[in-house]
């Protein structure tokens, strides 16, 4: 067990201002590849990074109820479709503005994950699972359901049309979403990172390790659990509505029960409670498809499986848990070296 | 009344295969405490399987019990394979793993078999005495097996020692094994017994709603509501609910909320039991220490 420890140590050999100077090249160059990724990329491409972007806001929001939180969660794409028609129903039959319609989606999907966690969070992990598990199944015959039709569009859902850059900006209409869904992102990211470094975010997971010292510490486990809920929903909520603009189109069958798998393979995958694992998760769920469709159309549910399997029992952190090692491991080597 | 009887036959013959896949369910949450996610899609595996060997001319009933055999082989197979190294691991790991399965079976089976809708014969249609007004052929067969199933599983749990041997690995592995029970093998037969239920549930549900890898989805949906309205620990339990629930379904599907809404009844289903009475109508109140 020494080697970890003389990882973890090692650097701080290193002068402080030369690893200041380091992290924030790092910084600098990544942001500059972010923001002129969209002038470089054909558009289609840059619909394709406003997607991930997108997902990766669901995925925050998964991964704050399901990987901090502790209760398990199958139903989670019922909150992404209810912010995807909430933003489209907004557009189309209210004539809302596509920027206020984000918002409100959100704030629908939150009250609604508060109501919907209320009963639910009394329930223990697998029966959670259960309880939400139905609701992603039945979502989609809630949806087409004739009563409801002259606001969902039924069957046939909803089409819209791409919003273009406001304020003269000269940029197309793809160009202005991947800058509309990333600063979204960013606060989406940042109030997550906020929130998980308060004393809120070390009593969602001292509820999740520890649920009896949480509660005899004082936590007031019932009313954070249905907190997180709720926030959840409420990231959640966003990317649907974000996804929606983009994709410009809502139906029913868009939202089945695998959107909702989708949601917990890209946090496996990512990195359960971690939150750079959102990007990475929501970049094997866009890109991962496009390979295993060309093999067969059976073929993605194959590799998601294999793949969860696969990162159960080899990788538990996710790509992000692999990154850290990775990382923490070159770090070592430089500091050792520049030690040398 | 005509139509009500014919919704009510119709609601018990579902019903009863809403309860054998509920008894797969059932038999492994004693087991493991784990609610096997995948169970509609092994099920659904074990049909094709059966379809297959129809399709290549094997007289249905020999292809039945080949079926149960190759089902019951399966899942002894997955329980040593995927089941057994997570003993230890937290629920979500399993709860993963489960989906993992549910995912794998489903796209194989379409790899396999293909995406197309198939019809599944039913070896009750054609019966002579099974005629009535009320209540076709296969409905009043479903019903049979399935009381065959629950009997012959009684006998089974009730008076032999092996059942007996399965039941005390349920109660208590420790002491299990301290009186020289093999739990490992206990546990892998479960899976094994697990699976050929689930079989039975499959090959008699596709003639009903035919052959596609999705075709499990909405049945699993209505097992699980029965498991719970059971009491998801309790045999009894889940005849009884899968009974309930079938009913249920067929009545308010036809009278009530009209069909488009029916897997919203096994939700509404599901969290009712789970709110108001978590440990079913059957089933043991669990009593947690703290």
């Amino acid at each position: 067990m020494s080697e970890p420890y003389t990882a973890m140590a090692v650097p701080s050999h290193l002068p402080l201002a030369r690893r200041a100077a380091l992290s924030s090249a790092l910084w600098l160059g990544g942001a500059a590849l972010v923001a002129l990724a969209p002038f470089v990329l054909e558009d289609y491409s840059v619909f394709q990074l406003t997607l991930v972007m997108a997902t990766a806001i669901a995925l925050l929001g998964l991964n704050l109820l399901t990987g901090f939180n502790g209760p398990i969660s199958l139903g989670h794409g019922a909150f992404f479709a209810l912010g995807a028609y909430t933003q489209a129903i907004l557009m189309d039959k209210l004539g809302l503005s596509y920027t206020l319609g984000v918002p409100l989606a959100g704030l629908l999907c939150l009250g609604f994950g508060v109501l919907f966690g209320l009963p639910a969070l009394r329930l223990d992990g697998l029966y959670l699972a259960l309880a939400t598990f139905a609701l992603a199944v039945s979502l989609p015959q809630l949806l087409k359901y004739r009563h409801l039709a002259p606001w969902t569009g039924g069957v046939q859902g909803i089409t819209l049309s791409k919003p273009a850059a406001p304020f003269g900006l000269a940029l197309t209409p793809d160009q202005w979403l991947y800058f509309f869904t990333l600063f979204w992102l960013l606060l989406a990211f940042l109030s997550a990172r906020r929130l998980l470094r308060s004393h809120v975010g070390r009593a969602l997971v001292a509820i999740r390790d520890q649920p009896i010292a949480a509660l005899a510490l004082g936590v007031d486990v019932p009313r954070y659990k249905t907190l997180t809920f709720g926030v959840s929903a409420l990231y959640t909520g966003i990317a649907g509505a974000l996804s929606t603009i983009a994709v410009q189109f809502v139906a029913p069958d868009s939202f089945s029960v695998l959107l909702s798998i989708d949601l917990l393979v890209g946090i496996v995958v990512g990195g359960i409670a971690s939150l750079s694992g959102a990007l990475y998760g929501a970049m094997f769920l866009r890109f991962v498809p496009m390979l295993t469709d060309q093999l067969s159309k059976t073929a993605t549910g194959a590799v998601y499986g294999v793949v969860l399997i696969g990162f159960v029992y080899a990788l538990p952190l996710g790509i992000a848990g692999f990154v850290t090692r990775i990382t923490a491991r070159l770090r070592a080597t430089v500091a050792r070296r520049g030690h040398d | 009344m005509e139509s009500f009887l014919h919704q009510l036959f119709s609601g018990l013959a579902t019903g009863s295969i809403y309860a054998s896949l509920a008894l797969a369910l059932v038999m492994i949450y004693q087991a493991t405490h784990l609610v096997n996610f995948a169970q509609g899609e092994l099920a659904m595996f074990s049909t094709y399987v059966c379809w297959t060997m129809i399709s290549a001319g094997v007289p249905y009933w020999l292809a039945f019990v080949a079926t149960l055999l190759i089902s019951f082989a399966c899942g002894v197979l997955l329980e040593r394979a995927v089941i057994r190294p997570l003993r230890h691991a937290p629920v979500l790991s399993v709860v993963i793993v489960f989906i993992a399965l549910l995912l794998i079976f489903n796209s194989l089976a379409g790899f396999l078999f293909g995406q197309d809708i198939q019809s599944f014969p039913s070896p009750f249609a054609s019966l002579e005495p099974l005629q009535s007004p009320f209540v076709s052929a296969h409905q009043i067969g479903v019903m049979l097996v399935t009381l065959m199933l629950v009997l012959v599983l009684f006998v089974f749990f009730r008076f032999t020692s092996l059942g007996l041997a399965l039941r005390a690995v349920a109660v208590n592995p420790e002491s299990s094994r301290l009186v020289g029970i093999r739990v490992g093998s206990m546990l892998a037969l479960g899976w094994g017994l697990s699976s050929a239920i689930g079989a039975i549930a499959g090959m008699m549900i596709a003639p009903i709603v035919f052959l596609e890898p999705n075709m499990m989805a909405g049945v699993q949906l209505y097992a699980f509501a029965a498991a719970l309205v059971g009491g998801i620990d309790s045999p009894a339990g889940a005849v009884v609910g899968g009974l309930l629930v079938g009913v249920l379904e067929n009545l308010v599907g036809a009278y009530l909320i009209g069909t488009e809404l029916k897997l919203s009844v096994a939700l509404a289903a599901i969290v009712l039991v789970l709110v108001v009475k978590p440990s079913g109508l059957l089933g043991k109140t669990i009593v947690k220490r703290v």
